[in-house]
Formats: C-alpha cells, sequence, structure tokens
C-alpha cells in the first residue's frame, strides 16, 4: 500500500466513502479503503494535508469523523470525531501549527481541536448554511467563511469574538428589489488582503478587507448557472471557476472578463485546484472523472474515470508528472521533496520577477492609447 | 450629448468605410474577372493542347451539349452498373464452388460496430459500482420496499396530441395517475407528490400541438432526467395493432445500456414498472437503446408453437434523446447536473455513444 500511495499525486474523496490516489505519470488509479465494509456514510467532503511536508492527509466524512491518511504507509492511521453528523457534514477542514486542526460544518460552527482533547478549544458561531470555509495561506488563523443568505466573513481565531470583515450585501438592484446572497467558494488573493468568492447566482465578487468598502470591489459574471467552485492559479490575477453544467473558466481579476474557457466536461464541477506552481487545473465532479487541463492552451491533458461520483480533490505540490523518484526508500523521497521545494521556491520567484515588469510594461503602453483614443473622439467631435 | 454624438459620426465613418471597401472590391472584382478570364483563356489553351498531344481520355463533364451530355451520363452508368453486378455475380459463384472453405463473409462496417470504446463500461463484476448502484436512489424500488406509483401530467394546457399521447402512456404504465397541470409550478408539485407517495413525476411538454419533451423525475430525492421526444406514434396510427392493452404489469425489456451513465438511465426506466410482472398478461415494454437514441415499443407476444413467436404491437412508440440527467429532484436553475449534452463538443465524434 505504501508504495502505491507514495507515486500518487491527485488525491480524491468520492461519494461511496472511498480516498483515492491517481498517479498521473503511471495513468494509474488506486482505491485506499477496503471494499468490505463500504457505506455512504463516509462520504468524504473534504481534503486537506495534515502536514506541510505532505506525508499525511485529513479526510473529513459525512458521519463527523476527521480520519488521517498516512501516504507514506498508505494506510488510515487514526480517526478522530469532531462534532455531530446531525450539525450538518464537512464544509471545511484546515490543519494548524502543533497537529491542531479545524473544522467547519454547514450551521456554521468552526472549531479549533488539540490533538489530546476530545473538547473544541475554540468555538465560533459562523451563521447559519454555511458552504464554504476556507483557511490563509498565509496566515494561520485567517479563515473566511460564507454560505445561503450568509456573506463572506473573515474571523481572527486568536479573537473568535468577532469576525474581522463581514462583507455588506450587495446594493438593490434597479426595482429596489433586494438581491440574494449566496456564496459559494471562496479563496484568498496571496500577497494582498483581497478575498475572491463565487455565488450561487453566478456572480464572482472580490472583495478588499484593508479598503473601507465593505460591497465587492470587482463583481464579474460568467454563464447562467451556479458557479460551484473555484482556485486561484499560480500565475496570479486571474481566478478559474466551475459550475454546474461542467463549464469552466479562466476570469481575469482585474477587469473581470472571461479569458478562457475549458472543454470536455459532462456533469457538474464539485472541486477545482491549480497546481500550486504549474499551469495546470484540477477538476472533479458528478460526471466521474478527474480531468486536468493545461491552464495555458487550454487542452486536456488528463481524463481518468474512477467509478464513482467524486467530492473534492487535492493535488500534491509536487510536480504532477514525476512520481518515480518518491519509489525509493523515505529518506531519499523526503530529500528529494525538499529539493523539488527549493527548486520550486525559486522558480516561484523568478517567474514572479519576470511578470510584474510586463503588467507594467502593458499598463504603460495602454494608458497612452487611451489616451490617443481620447483625443481622436475629441478630434472626431 | 457628446455620447449620442460619437456614434453618429462612427457610423457614417463605418459606413464611408463599407463603401469605399465596396467600391474597392467591386474594382477588384472586376480586375479579377479579367485575370480569371485570361487565366480561363489559357488553361483552355493548354487543355487543346494536350488533347492534341495526348491520346484523348474521354470525359463526360467535356461535352458541351447538354442533351448529349445527359445521355452519355446515364450510359457511363448503367456500364458501371453492369459491372458491379458481373462482380458480384462472380464472386458468389466462387463461393459456391468452394463450399463450406468458403471464407467467412465480412461485417459490414456500422457506426455501431467501429464505437469508440467507452472507459465507463459497467464491468458486472465491479465491486466498486455494484456498491454505488446497490446504495443509489433506486435502492428502495430494487430491494422490493416500494411500490411504483406515477404521476402523468403536461406542460400548462395541453392540445390534440399530448393529451391522448398521456392517456396512452398511462395505460402502459401500471398504476399511474394522469392530472391536468392547472397551471402549477413543478417546483410545487413534487412536494405534494411525495406527500401522497408518489415515486415517479412525468411531464411531457409539447410544441405547436405535439409532444417534444419529457422530464423524468424521480421522487423523493431524483435523479430527473429530461429527453427529447420525437416520432410519437399513437395507437390509432399503428398499422396492424392489437386491441387495447389489458390491467397486467408488462415485462420491462432494457436493451444495450452499456456504460455507466446508460446504466442508471436504464435503472431510471426499470423502476417505473412494478418488479413482478404479470406474465398471463403477455405483455412486453422494450427500451431499445441504439445510437444514444431510446425506442420505446409495447408489444403482446404469443407462443404459437415451441419454435415460433408471434408478437403484435399494441402501441404507442416514440423515440426518447437525453438532453440531461440531474441529481435530485428537477430543479433546473440550481440543481447540479450530472451529465448534460453539449452539442458540437460531445457529437464531434460519430462513433462515440454516450449511453
Amino acid at each position: 500500500m505504501g508504495d502505491r500511495s507514495r507515486l500518487c499525486s491527485v488525491w480524491l474523496g468520492s461519494e461511496t466513502g472511498i480516498l483515492k490516489g491517481v498517479s498521473v505519470s503511471r495513468k494509474q488509479a488506486f482505491n485506499f479503503c477496503n471494499t468490505s465494509h463500504l457505506s455512504r456514510d463516509q462520504e468524504v467532503r473534504a481534503l486537506c494535508w495534515g502536514d506541510p511536508a505532505e506525508s499525511e492527509l485529513l479526510v473529513g466524512s459525512v458521519d463527523g469523523t476527521v480520519k488521517t491518511f498516512s501516504t507514506e504507509k498508505g494506510a488510515f492511521t487514526e480517526s478522530r470525531r469532531c462534532g455531530d453528523p446531525v450539525e450538518g457534514c464537512f464544509t471545511g477542514l484546515a490543519a494548524l501549527s502543533g497537529s491542531a486542526l479545524l473544522t467547519c460544518g454547514e450551521s456554521g460552527t468552526v472549531r479549533v481541536w488539540r490533538e489530546d482533547s476530545s473538547e473544541p478549544v475554540t468555538e465560533l458561531d459562523a451563521g447559519k448554511n454555511v458552504c464554504r470555509m476556507r483557511q490563509s495561506p498565509v496566515d494561520q488563523h485567517k479563515v473566511a467563511t460564507g454560505g445561503k443568505e450568509n456573506g463572506l466573513k473573515i474571523w481572527d481565531l486568536e479573537r473568535p469574538e468577532k469576525s474581522v470583515f463581514t462583507a455588506k450585501n450587495l446594493r438593490d438592484d434597479w426595482l429596489d428589489l433586494r438581491r440574494p446572497h449566496w456564496v459559494r467558494d471562496m479563496a484568498f488573493i496571496p500577497d494582498s488582503d483581497k478575498v475572491v468568492t463565487c455565488t450561487g447566482y453566478h456572480q464572482v465578487h472580490v472583495f478588499d478587507p484593508s479598503s473601507p468598502q465593505r460591497r465587492p470591489v470587482l463583481e464579474a459574471e460568467y454563464g447562467e448557472y451556479p458557479l460551484t467552485t473555484l482556485s486561484l492559479p499560480a500565475a496570479g490575477n486571474t481566478v478559474v471557476v466551475g459550475n454546474t453544467h461542467g463549464q469552466i473558466a479562466m476570469l481575469d481579476l482585474r477587469k473581470g472578463l472571461v479569458r478562457s474557457c475549458l472543454k470536455g466536461l459532462a456533469g457538474g464541477v464539485r472541486w477545482l485546484q491549480c497546481h500550486p506552481s504549474q499551469p495546470v487545473v484540477a477538476s472533479c465532479g458528478l460526471d466521474r472523472f478527474l480531468r486536468i487541463h493545461s491552464l495555458e492552451d487550454r487542452k486536456l491533458l488528463h481524463k481518468v474515470y474512477l467509478k464513482s461520483r467524486l467530492n473534492c480533490l487535492l493535488l500534491a505540490s509536487r510536480d504532477l508528472e514525476d512520481g518515480g523518484g518518491a519509489t525509493e526508500g523515505e529518506g531519499v523521497s523526503q530529500e528529494v521533496k525538499e529539493e523539488e521545494d527549493e527548486v520550486w521556491d525559486t522558480m516561484e520567484q523568478v517567474g514572479e520577477a519576470e511578470e510584474k515588469p510586463k503588467r507594467k510594461t502593458t499598463e504603460e503602453e495602454e494608458e497612452p492609447q487611451k489616451k490617443s483614443k481620447k483625443k481622436r473622439k475629441k478630434g472626431q467631435d | 450629448m457628446d455620447i449620442t454624438e460619437v456614434p453618429v459620426s462612427d457610423d457614417k465613418k463605418g459606413k464611408k468605410k463599407k463603401n469605399k471597401n465596396s467600391n474597392k472590391k467591386s474594382v477588384r472584382e472586376e480586375g479579377n474577372g479579367e485575370g480569371a478570364g485570361a487565366e480561363e483563356k489559357e488553361e483552355k489553351m493548354e487543355k487543346s493542347d494536350a488533347a492534341a498531344a495526348f491520346p484523348p481520355t474521354f470525359s463526360v463533364s467535356e461535352i458541351k451539349n447538354k442533351q448529349r451530355r445527359h445521355l452519355m451520363f446515364m450510359k457511363l452508368k448503367q456500364e458501371k452498373r453492369k459491372q458491379k453486378m458481373q462482380l458480384r455475380k462472380k464472386k458468389k459463384k466462387e463461393r459456391e464452388a468452394l463450399g463450406d472453405k468458403a471464407p467467412p463473409k465480412e461485417v459490414p462496417k456500422t457506426i455501431e460496430n467501429q464505437r469508440v470504446y467507452d472507459e465507463t463500461t459497467v464491468d458486472p463484476e465491479d465491486e466498486e459500482v455494484a456498491f454505488d448502484e446497490a446504495t443509489d436512489e433506486f435502492s428502495a424500488y430494487f430491494n422490493g420496499l416500494t411500490n411504483p406509483k406515477v404521476l402523468i401530467t403536461t406542460s400548462d394546457r395541453p392540445r390534440g396530441r399530448t393529451v391522448r399521447f398521456c392517456e396512452q402512456l398511462a395505460t402502459v404504465i401500471p398504476n399511474a395517475h394522469v392530472y391536468y397541470r392547472r397551471g402549477l409550478a413543478l417546483k410545487r408539485v413534487i412536494p405534494q407528490c411525495v406527500a401522497r407517495n408518489f415515486t415517479y413525476l412525468i411531464v411531457i411538454n409539447e410544441d405547436r400541438k405535439v409532444p417534444n419533451g419529457m422530464v423524468l423525475c424521480h421522487l423523493p430525492d431524483g435523479p430527473t432526467a429530461h429527453f427529447k421526444v420525437s416520432s410519437v406514434r399513437l395507437r390509432k396510427e399503428i398499422k396492424r395493432r392489437g386491441k387495447g392493452p389489458t390491467e397486467h404489469s408488462p415485462e420491462v425489456i432494457l436493451n444495450n445500456f452499456s456504460t455507466r451513465l446508460g446504466h442508471s438511465i436504464g435503472r431510471l426506466f426499470a423502476a417505473l414498472f412494478p418488479q413482478d410482472p404479470q406474465f398471463v398478461g403477455r405483455q412486453v415494454a422494450t427500451f431499445h437503446n441504439q445510437r444514444d437514441f431510446i425506442f420505446f415499443r409495447f408489444h403482446r407476444y404469443i407462443f404459437k408453437n415451441e419454435k415460433k413467436v408471434g408478437i403484435q404491437e399494441l402501441g404507442p412508440r416514440f423515440t426518447l434523446k437525453l438532453r440531461s440527467l440531474q441529481k435530485g429532484t428537477f430543479d433546473s436553475k440550481f440543481g447540479e447536473y450530472e451529465w448534460v449534452l453539449k452539442r458540437h463538443e460531445m457529437d464531434a465524434c460519430r462513433r462515440k455513444f454516450q449511453l
């Protein structure tokens, strides 16, 4: 089991309660579960890495248990009960430093669990019908929640009494009617305070907690069906969203325009994740396929049939195609990973350094063009 | 005012440009025409040269007299057909001469037997799929816990054939009740159906008095399938039909639903009918899938002797094509779709089938 699990670079949680690992380089998929006692209570609703080295997976299932899966041993090592199934299934799961665990249920209770105690250390109420909770990748104690008729809220776990930021609903429409509210997914934009959300009313909003404005600073629309999930690619300035009809698009966050659409899906998207360093996006959903698209030329790179409806997905931060190096001993594999990390760190910096001037140049180029256009218009008048 | 003025001037400009363009084009065309004419002449010259140089290879299209050309063409065709027939006869003779040793006949290529392999094709021994199917929304029916009870309704104010189609569908499906829609929203109908223990809601949609759509919603918790309905033939329009169907629950034949999606659709149809058919009635309802079209036929059969079976169609007959399969009960706006037909994307390959 251990050999197989070390190969996998994509992890998926299914509706039948099976944890699946896919090795993209070898084009193989494995089930990590004994098939003798399957049950729908084990349905996986949330997945996250348990430690920064990505050797442990946390699997949140419908019956309120969080299981720890060791990718080195290839087996479930621990099972912990976190909350009642009555309170609704997990909408978010995250690991905190010091082997603490952060969970959020549909009823809106965000809890922090320490390893030794069975009672939550901190608990906060984020309101009803929470659809998703996400942790900030930069600050571990910063958490965003949102749901149906429950706007975006950003919390600091060290001060759980009051939210740091609460979004206001959109302005009433031109008929003075209240606009309904339904946050389906959100993500923290790196290198800024901004948070991007997607809604059940096919909008994408960007909120900026650092500015006094509590309404979205940018609103974009895509398609006519509810957006279910989003993810931020490594390149920046864009967001990838998916909807219930199996349409995925990349939107530009500067102007809110559709930059590209990805084809090939048959059913609704449940989870999207962009690779932390490569320009690829993995999607899974009700059509039982894992699809990996390239964001550069929008081509379908991989398509894997996984037999059950898939709820969530997690990518390893190492190279997707690689997987051969990990077959050797554990120590070696770790070293390789670290080396890779270093490599990727340097890569990212270079990428950013390259991009920033580009942006500036484009802006500079655009501005004079605009001016010239204005001049032309004046001339026409 | 500025704003209004700008587009006007733009328009004028645009028109002017267009005019200019058109002028230019016309000029170019003239130029081209001349050029082309010259070229044609040159070509003709070459051809005549070629005809003079080489022995004439006969081409029908070169004949300038239309009647003559037609005649020659017909002759050519006849000749070709003759040759073909001769070849066929020759082959047949050879086969007969060889007798048993003759090579087996070639199977004609069809888009079905050239089908692109679908990785979702269900393997009957697969544990995971078996578990998935055993615990899905239809498990209550297949475990014998519920009996189907079907509500048939239409779009608002049905006319003509749609009404009769609903009535005849209700005679095919046992324990089916036809209700007038009364302008009710489906989302409000569904809770009432669930409260009255209905297991299915069928909605027939029509366009210009002809049924063209069908929503098949399994209750209480989905899934919902949306079909296109075409070539509906009611009982009256079927030749050599039998007497009306009896109230026995029919047997169900589901043909050719092989992929995972096909399985779900097959189960959706199977759960419409009671699980224990009454063989006394000798009635069969068939859902035959061919090239993603689902053909429905309703027959009565009889065993004439040990070898021969006679069938008699009872009608109605219609063809379905899956448009979408949605998880949960009918909710076209906020529902999650398990499968949506994406035209031009999915039908790009003619040999790829979804069901």
